[in-house]
């Protein structure tokens, strides 16, 4: 409801809305319901928390144990956690008719795609930032670098990107939820797989050039999984 | 239903044909490796079925964005064969490799990053025909079918840069080696057997993806017919 007035209050303004304009509504429109709820984000971080004492019986998390494994179970937490948030964000769209309403604002569709994209990218840095702080305080390690948070920056924009487009499309086929985790875990593995091989390298303290290569193949990917899921998602949300 | 072409059954018989030679290369003609032994002739079949399988996701990705311009549902049915036929025969790859890796690294799987993003390219076309089976709708089915098959053809190429950014115990065939790998090198009779193990499996590729169109152009028609008899 929300975008659909601000749209047609920018509308009014100055004719068309700009894209950079549309984007910031559909995003505020987002953190705006979210913030009144806290519906996606406390289940984001509930789930991360319970997961991450999963890993803690499962791999008997201690010292030696800790510093292989800390980027693994970081990056399967928030993979996982992450499914939830977009599973959340477009089901809501979907079930509401929202998404129709915004399919009818006078915007280009990848300004959809963007707004949705930028909002799901927000609910899982914000998860992360209560994340780091509580595996740190945990598990007595320090998380707190300025590189590693970077890491992990990119591997969410890589992982986001793909994600909101994949689960545009698992919204609208019949198993919804279920089929989500499906698509996107193996299309995403070069993300994943490259930001863990990363943040693994930057806590065990190796060298720059060691990190190097899984650090290009990330930004790499993250070019190209947004350049892709900004010319597809036209055929993704056309009825 | 249409007729058979002449040329998809004189395909049908040259599959056969080039199969047996194939088989009578791999499994008599190449001389045995002095290292591997007996064994090593699974690789003949092995690089053949690899190389339809990742041809067949190159193809079915082609074929998706030639979908999504063209809007021509020969496309789609073109790419649902490509990747329905791969998967299988990708799928042979992974069990010919196993067969292969259990004498020669003394077990049947090893989570290598070769082997590992082998599995998930595997993967990936599986939840293809999920994601397929989850829509009722055909034109939708066919357009998120050729966006998935996009995502899908970009993420597969990792499997083959993998082998230069991560350190590897599977062999290269092709191209130049790091210092640290295993190099196979070929005798001339190895590489009639190689280069027509190639040959013969993508002579029998074209011949079922053939084969996959027309059983769709039919499932298209049953589908027809079931929405006119409930209408």
């Amino acid at each position: 409801m929300n975008s659909k007035s601000e749209g047609r209050m920018q509308k009014a303004e100055s004719g068309h809305p700009s894209f950079f304009k549309a984007t910031l509504a559909i995003i505020q429109k987002d953190l705006a319901a979210e913030f009144r709820s806290f519906e996606l984000i406390s289940a984001m971080l509930v789930f991360s928390l319970l997961v991450i004492i999963i890993f803690n019986f499962a791999l008997e998390l201690d010292v030696k144990v800790r510093e292989s494994v800390t980027s693994g179970v970081l990056w399967t937490t928030f993979a996982f956690a992450g499914t939830l948030g977009l599973n959340r964000s477009m089901s809501v769209e979907k079930d509401r008719g929202c998404m129709d309403g915004l399919l009818l604002a006078p915007v280009d569709r990848s300004v959809i795609y963007f707004g949705k994209a930028i909002s799901n990218l927000i609910f899982m840095l914000i998860v992360e930032a209560i994340v780091l702080p509580v595996y740190s305080l945990l598990y007595n390690v320090n998380l707190f670098r300025l590189d590693l948070v970077g890491v992990i920056l990119l591997g969410s924009i890589g992982y986001a990107a793909v994600g909101t487009l994949l689960s545009t499309m698992s919204a609208q086929t019949r198993t919804r939820e279920v089929l989500l985790p499906i698509l996107l875990f193996p299309v995403a593995m070069p993300v994943l797989l490259s930001s863990v091989k990363a943040s693994g390298g930057l806590l065990i303290g190796a060298e720059f050039a060691e990190i190097l290569a899984p650090l290009n193949l990330l930004i790499v990917y993250d070019i190209i999984f947004v350049a892709i899921a900004f010319m597809v998602f036209d055929y993704v949300v056309e009825e | 239903m249409q007729k058979r072409p002449i040329l998809l059954s004189i395909l049908d018989a040259a599959s056969i044909i080039v199969l047996a030679v194939s088989t009578y290369l791999a499994l008599v003609f190449a001389p045995t490796e002095a290292v591997m032994g007996q064994v090593q002739r699974v690789f003949y079949f092995h690089i053949g079925t690899a190389w339809v399988g990742l041809l067949g996701f190159v193809i079915a990705a082609v074929a998706g964005i030639a979908y999504l311009i063209t809007k021509n549902t020969r496309w789609d049915r073109f790419e649902v064969a490509a990747v329905e036929v791969s998967t299988v025969f990708f799928f042979i790859t992974i069990v010919l490799g196993s067969i292969w890796a259990r004498p020669a690294w003394n077990t049947w799987w090893t989570w290598d990053p070769r082997l590992t993003t082998a599995a998930i390219t595997e993967l990936i076309y599986i939840a293809y025909f999920m994601l397929r089976q989850g829509i009722e709708d055909p034109e939708k089915r066919a357009r998120f079918g050729a966006v998935y098959t996009l995502l899908g053809g970009i993420s597969a190429p990792i499997t083959f840069m993998v082998i230069r950014l991560f350190r590897t115990i599977h062999p290269v065939i092709i191209g130049s080696a790091n210092a640290n790998q295993e190099k196979m090198s070929m005798t001339g009779d190895m590489k009639v057997a190689f280069f027509f193990g190639l040959f013969a499996f993508t002579v029998i590729f074209i011949d079922l993806i053939w084969h996959r169109i027309r059983l769709g152009s039919l499932e298209e028609k049953v589908e027809q017919l079931k929405l006119k008899v409930s209408m």
